[in-house]
């Protein structure tokens, strides 16, 4: 269960506060997919690390499994949060295996019992592990790269996963099939997911419910269904209206 | 499978560290029936370590040790009183001046040489044995054609021509109190012209008449071939610097025959003998132990026949270098060690202090200025301020070359560590990682690269910084170097340079290498997250 409560950020740059985020409040179930959408500058990338502490609110309260994080060793708990970013972020010195195995070593895992877990994990995301474990991540696609970073995230088997336009950087034809590739993985590992998307088709397909976001503030949260037929006010029918339905527009 | 890329660096590291530090640790002192022979770092000192060398090995069962080019004089002594070494020849004058720190100007030659030999026994436990004969003093020396035209053959009959006559100091000569200014006053000569050279270059001057005095150390074996006449210096301005052996008193109770073997050589070797047998090294560039051995059988000192000293390379460039290859590989080493300990002193403070800078950025640009502005500092003045610090040697040429070895290590930490892809960094933040595990693991295999470029560059500087070394008498290739400049001796000169850029060029390349062993991933391209 995750919860931001009257959550504000503002950052202070060269050009004066920028509000990030303006009281934003949401609740995530355990088990449920909510997707955070908007456009660039939106705030939905700083909602979503507000939830494993990269980004402390200037205001109001964030709590993950009912324990404050203001109070929370932050340590232990990213390590009960899996974290996939657009581009992977796989650490490029480190080869696939290494890359799954770095958590459990750090966790004092047993060579056999990561060994075990990085060829489950390869297995779960669909690469044989005998094809793939040794590779560096230079030597994977853009779409293979994003299954050894799920893989990871997944790792410790953790209750969350957080995820940050996960298949943004993957041409459409792969993104299609990783939406499905995700669904599998979703029902097969039953996490608690919020991923940030721009693509509103993206969020209909994967979310359970979806929270539109806008310029810091949250406008909606709700099932797909909802959004569509039920918009909260004119901005979410707009955007509802002009994304859906089509390819995104750039 | 941890920490895979640091492995190479490590390994490296711990090599490096084992050759500077390793000799010095396996060292040992010699016991038993070993006498160890010690040597200031210049050719006389050398030579004379090596004939009383030979000749204790042929007069007695001793084995002798030599422990060759130690340093000058402070590091001598030292070894001397650690009882690193028994045996070595030293000056009066510089005993008197250096050691007891006395006035030279009230040095007398008998004088000096019975008290510096009494305050040894009494407070150091050592004993100066009966002098060689010779005093390599300073002298004053007119060209040869101007002496016959003016009938002069001391120094007192310069002051009616002094006003005709153009004096070439050398730099150290002309600012010394016991120097030009004290010749000046002492003999009340006034020049008609003073300039300050470089000794080579005075020597130069004269040679194409420019000049017509010079200073000179008076066993220099350059006087034998230069169309020079010495002066005689008949009222004794010069202080006297008679060379003698000097003994540690417990070797000598432990074998008093040494006294009577080394007696031997006593008033046997006179100035001008013992220019000649620096010519033999020096400027004909034969082997030390060649000439000492030349020398004692001639004198009858040991059996054997005496062989016509060849020349080891007559002629040939080449076999000039392969005959100096015992002292060039020495001073390789040697500077290896300075360039070595320099660098890797440098990296233990540098690499630290670049990822310091990546913490804390808004000391990055003080730090880095303050670096940068110690590279501008010219490396020679830079090892100039060290002296007063640290004195002459190794430690204040290390010291110099290190400060020179820092900019480009903290340089490159701090901005390998920055290169790093921010996301690549957060998401190890995302994932649970701590700040140490984060730099252990992904900063550092990831800017290994880039630290290693760094090193490298400063390796490269460290090793041409170092052939300076030997003007704070430290050794090194730059030894051969000095020496070369101021005999005016390019085949010298260059058994210093072209090792010293043989070295250069390989330490890049070998570090080159490592550099790139060190990743052979290249960087993943990531597009920016939103």
């Amino acid at each position: 269960m995750i919860e931001l409560h009257e959550v504000s950020k503002t950052f202070s740059g060269e050009d004066g506060r920028t509000v990030a985020l303006d009281r934003v409040s949401f609740r995530v179930e355990a088990g449920e997919t909510v997707c955070l959408i908007g456009t660039s500058g939106s705030g939905k990338t700083t909602a979503l690390k507000t939830i494993n502490g990269l980004v402390l609110p200037t205001e109001g309260r964030v709590r993950v499994e009912d324990r404050d994080l203001a109070d929370a060793d932050l340590i232990a708990l990213r390590r009960r949060i899996g974290y996939v970013v657009q581009s992977g972020g796989l650490f490029p010195h480190l080869s696939v295996r290494q890359n799954l195995d770095l958590l459990p070593e750090i966790e004092g895992w047993s060579a056999r019992r990561r060994q075990q877990r990085a060829d489950e994990l390869l297995d779960l995301v669909g690469l044989p592990p005998g094809e793939f474990a040794g590779r560096r991540p230079r030597e994977l696609s853009g779409g293979q790269q994003q299954r050894v970073s799920i893989a990871r995230a997944l790792a410790l088997d953790p209750p969350i996963l957080l995820m940050d336009e996960p298949f943004g950087a993957l041409d459409p034809i792969t993104r299609r099939e990783m939406h499905g590739e995700f669904r599998r993985l979703e029902a097969e590992v039953k996490k608690t997911v919020v991923l940030v998307t721009h693509d509103l088709e993206e969020a209909f397909t994967l979310g359970d419910r979806i929270a539109l976001l806008d310029r810091g503030r949250l406008h909606q949260i709700g099932a797909p269904g909802q959004l569509r037929d039920q918009p909260a006010d004119a901005f979410v029918e707009s955007f509802v209206g002009t994304h859906l339905g089509g390819e995104e527009r750039r | 499978m941890k920490h895979p890329r640091l492995g190479p660096a490590v390994l490296l590291l711990a090599l490096l560290l084992v050759l500077c530090l390793g000799p010095a640790a396996a060292e040992d002192r010699a016991g038993g029936g070993t006498l160890v022979v010690g040597s200031k770092n210049f050719s006389e000192s050398r030579l004379l370590g090596e004939i009383m060398a030979q000749l204790i090995e042929a007069e007695t069962d001793l084995r002798v040790e030599r422990k060759v080019n130690i340093g000058g004089t402070s590091l001598v002594f030292a070894a001397l009183q650690e009882g690193d070494i028994d045996l070595f020849a030293e000056y009066t004058g510089t005993g008197w001046s250096v050691v007891l720190e006395r006035e030279l100007d009230d040095a007398e030659p008998l004088r000096t040489y019975l008290e510096v030999d009494r305050e040894y026994r009494r407070r150091f436990g050592a004993e100066w044995l009966l002098p060689f004969g010779f005093d390599n003093s300073y002298a004053v020396a007119l060209r040869q054609d101007r002496a016959e035209e003016l009938g002069i053959e001391r120094i007192s009959e310069l002051s009616a021509h002094a006003g005709e006559l153009v004096a070439a100091w050398s730099h150290e000569f002309l600012d010394r109190l016991d120097g030009a200014p004290g010749l000046a006053a002492h003999y009340g000569l006034e020049f008609g012209e003073v300039r300050g050279l470089e000794h080579g270059v005075a020597y130069e001057a004269i040679r194409s008449g420019r000049a017509d005095l010079t200073d000179a150390y008076s066993t220099d074996g350059k006087l034998l071939r230069l169309p020079l006449r010495v002066l005689e210096d008949e009222r004794g301005f010069f202080p006297p610097y008679q060379c003698a052996p000097v003994i540690r008193s417990q070797a000598l109770e432990e074998h008093p025959e040494l006294e009577e073997v080394l007696g031997a050589l006593a008033f046997r070797i006179s100035d001008q003998r013992m220019q000649e047998l620096n010519y033999a090294v020096d400027q004909e560039g034969r082997a030390f132990a060649d000439v000492a051995k030349e020398f004692l059988v001639q004198e009858g000192l040991i059996g054997g026949r005496a062989e016509k000293g060849e020349s080891r390379h007559e002629g040939s460039f080449l076999g000039f270098l392969l005959g100096r290859m015992p002292e060039i590989l020495g001073h390789t080493w040697r500077h290896l060690q300075l360039a070595g300990s320099a660098v890797l002193l440098a990296i233990a403070l540098a690499v630290p202090t670049g990822i310091l800078l990546t913490r804390k950025r808004a000391l990055a640009r003080p730090v880095l200025a303050a670096a940068g502005i110690l590279q501008t500092v010219p490396s020679l003045a830079l090892l100039v301020f060290m002296i007063p610090l640290l004195g002459l040697g190794a430690p204040a040429a290390v010291a110099a070359l290190f400060l020179y070895a820092l900019l480009p290590i903290v340089r490159n930490t701090y901005t390998g560590i920055r290169e790093v892809t921010p996301d690549v960094i957060e998401v190890a933040v995302g994932m649970g990682l701590t700040g140490g595990q984060i730099l252990r693991r992904i900063e550092l295999p990831l800017a290994i690269r880039t630290i290693m470029a760094g090193v490298r560059t400063a390796a490269v500087i460290a090793v041409g910084g170092a052939t300076l070394a030997a003007f704070v008498g430290a050794g090194g290739l730059g030894d051969p170097i000095v020496t070369g400049l101021q005999l005016a001796d390019t085949r010298l000169i260059l058994s210093g340079a072209i090792p010293a850029a043989i070295l250069a060029v390989g330490v890049d390349a070998l570090l080159g290498w490592v550099e790139g062993r060190l990743s052979p991933w290249k960087r993943l391209s990531t597009t920016g997250a939103s």
